[in-house]
């Protein structure tokens, strides 16, 4: 059930150029958010920028009470998210949106990241891996500085293989170049990161007939499946339709998706 | 003192407060159900509907302007006969009044619509958004001809027993000769402003940021133009007014009521906060305690002076 929450920053730090982790309290957050799902952040305390911020939800801790999300400045009101100090509150509604659907027990998956897509992908991967699923990790970036959380992932005690385009860490060269090599005895696949890479997955996904979930991003009003700005194109039977990233996704069927 | 008087009405519909919801805002209802109590509404204004489903505008959809937010959604909407089989048997269940925003092409899908409407049962009233293209007339919208908003008012009327609000452009000349037009045509009230029409360009790779180019422009940053343009329907004709146009909080409400509104609407502001209708009651109800007003329809039009 999402809420409405005043939540503590807990933790806040800097861990990349322009890549911030936050760290906030919210129990009844933590114990419902699934993996997928994101929450809609007021980053202003004035009236500009406007509009909240969804941010996926790059992990949680039960224990705790916890949430985490990893982001990239990318404009004004993440840049003003930013400079959140802990102890402040932060206005945050969620958790929102369908999130995965998990695998099977036994099957092997696939996970594939580009850049900031790595964030919903960690609290995904790390059920995967706490369920005993076997999982190979490909996370792809510009460069090495926007490799992130990968010594996080490590720490499942998963396979990871890198690639960046400028090759200063693992493979030089798009992440899907590792994920066509490594796609043998696939079961399932998820993937988050720029379109283009989603949309190359979801080609080697048709081809190998991998069932794939994608996490789309678009920009967005209210977060909750009433305005219908953030609707991105899903095929249907008589053509296509427009669908809510926000309330029908951000998780999407890769072969559903009308890629553009 | 004991509890101030917040109920008014709008034509016909009975509010307990003076507080809805902006069509387009607020989906069909259900979706803001987690976060407030829609039976504590004024009234609930729904989604945009149309005679056939309409799939919408290209993306991006939206975009961020100082203190406000162009949209252009397209009216996407399953269709006024999907509405009544899905969404009315929920309206139903509430105890607050729901009033259903209708469109169309031609004055003739509006009188359908309108029409299918008031046998389906469950609703209290009709808003005519008039800002739509008249497809028969090359495109021109309905609401920036006196003439033809008045066509599509008295078509609706006729079609219809249900109160009918007209909602008004504000991207016209002179918004009280529309106002006086459809009032004449037997509008049993007005919802003002629309959104203004407004775009913006991408510097980087030289283009609207739009998919549909242009789009509407909303939230606080609107709202001393809709504030003005209450004020002068307020003096040009004697209907009810619903005011909106970026009203955030109780005291944005309140200046449109001074203004001429006997009800405000909440649009944008339910984005930033899902709550903004309730709060805006509950401010509303502390400035009439707090003023010793007995009754909020003593502050409508207040504001003139007379």
């Amino acid at each position: 059930m999402s809420q409405l929450l005043k939540a503590k920053v807990t933790t806040h730090r800097q861990i990349s150029s322009g890549y911030y982790l936050l760290e906030f309290s919210g129990a009844e957050l933590a114990e419902t958010a699934r993996p997928g799902q994101f929450v809609h952040v007021k980053c202003s305390r004035t009236t500009d920028p406007l509009l909240r911020r969804p941010v996926s939800i790059h992990d949680v801790n039960k224990d705790r009470g916890t949430v985490r999300l990893l982001y990239r400045v990318a404009g004004r009101g993440t840049e003003l998210l930013s400079v959140k100090e802990p102890g402040e509150r932060l206005d945050v509604m969620g958790p929102l949106g369908n999130g995965f659907q998990l695998p099977d027990p036994g099957e092997k998956v696939a996970v594939v990241a580009g850049g900031i897509g790595v964030a919903p992908l960690f609290f995904l991967l790390r059920q995967v891996a706490a369920a005993g699923n076997d999982v190979k990790v490909f996370v792809g970036a510009r460069s090495c500085r926007d490799l992130l959380a990968v010594d996080d992932i490590k720490g499942l005690g998963v396979e990871i293989q890198l690639a960046t385009d400028d090759g200063s860490a693992g493979h030089r060269g798009p992440v899907t170049e590792l994920l066509a090599r490594g796609l043998k005895n696939i079961d399932r696949i998820y993937t988050c990161g720029p379109a283009a890479m989603m949309k190359a997955v979801a080609g080697l996904a048709r081809e190998y007939n991998i069932p794939t979930q994608v996490s789309l991003e678009e920009r967005m009003g209210c977060g909750v499946g009433a305005c219908l700005a953030c609707t991105c194109k899903i095929k249907t039977p008589g053509g296509s339709s427009y669908k809510r990233v926000c309330a029908d996704g951000p998780v999407f069927n890769a072969q559903e998706v009308a890629w553009e | 003192m004991n509890k101030p008087n917040l109920a008014v009405n709008i034509g016909g519909v009975d509010m307990q407060n003076p507080v809805t919801t902006a069509s387009g805002t607020f989906g069909f209802g259900p979706e803001y159900s987690r976060y407030i109590d829609i039976n504590e509404l004024g009234a609930v204004v729904v989604k945009g509907t149309t005679l056939h489903p309409r799939e919408g505008n290209a993306t991006p959809r939206i975009v961020e302007t100082p203190s406000g937010i162009l949209n252009s959604i397209g009216l996407q909407n399953p269709g006024v006969d999907y509405v009544i089989e899905h969404y009315v048997p929920y309206f139903k269940t509430l105890r607050v009044p729901v009033i259903v925003n209708i469109s169309g092409d031609t004055v003739e899908d509006y009188a359908k619509v309108a029409e299918k409407l008031d046998a389906a049962g469950g609703i209290a009233g009709l808003e005519v958004n008039i800002s739509c293209p008249n497809v028969k007339k090359g495109g021109m919208a309905f609401g920036s001809d006196p003439a033809m908003a008045a066509e599509v008012t008295a078509a609706v009327k006729s079609a219809a027993k249900l109160p009918v609000v007209v909602k008004l452009s504000p991207n016209v000349t002179d918004i009280t000769a529309v106002a006086e037009a459809v009032a004449e045509a037997g509008a049993d009230g007005l919802s003002l402003i629309n959104t203004l029409l407004g775009m913006a360009i991408d510097i980087n790779s030289r283009r609207p940021i739009l998919g549909s180019v242009m789009g509407g422009l909303s939230g606080p940053a609107v709202k001393p133009v809709a504030v003005r343009a209450v004020w002068q329907v307020y003096k040009a004709v004697q209907l009810p007014i619903i005011g909106m146009g970026g009203i955030s909080t109780a005291e944005d409400a309140l200046e449109f009521i001074l203004a001429g509104a006997s009800a405000v609407a909440v649009g944008t502001a339910n984005f930033v906060n899902p709550r903004a209708t309730m709060d805006i009651i509950a401010g509303i109800e502390r400035y009439l305690i707090d003023n010793g007003v007995k009754d909020v329809n003593e502050l409508v039009g207040a504001a003139h002076g007379n």
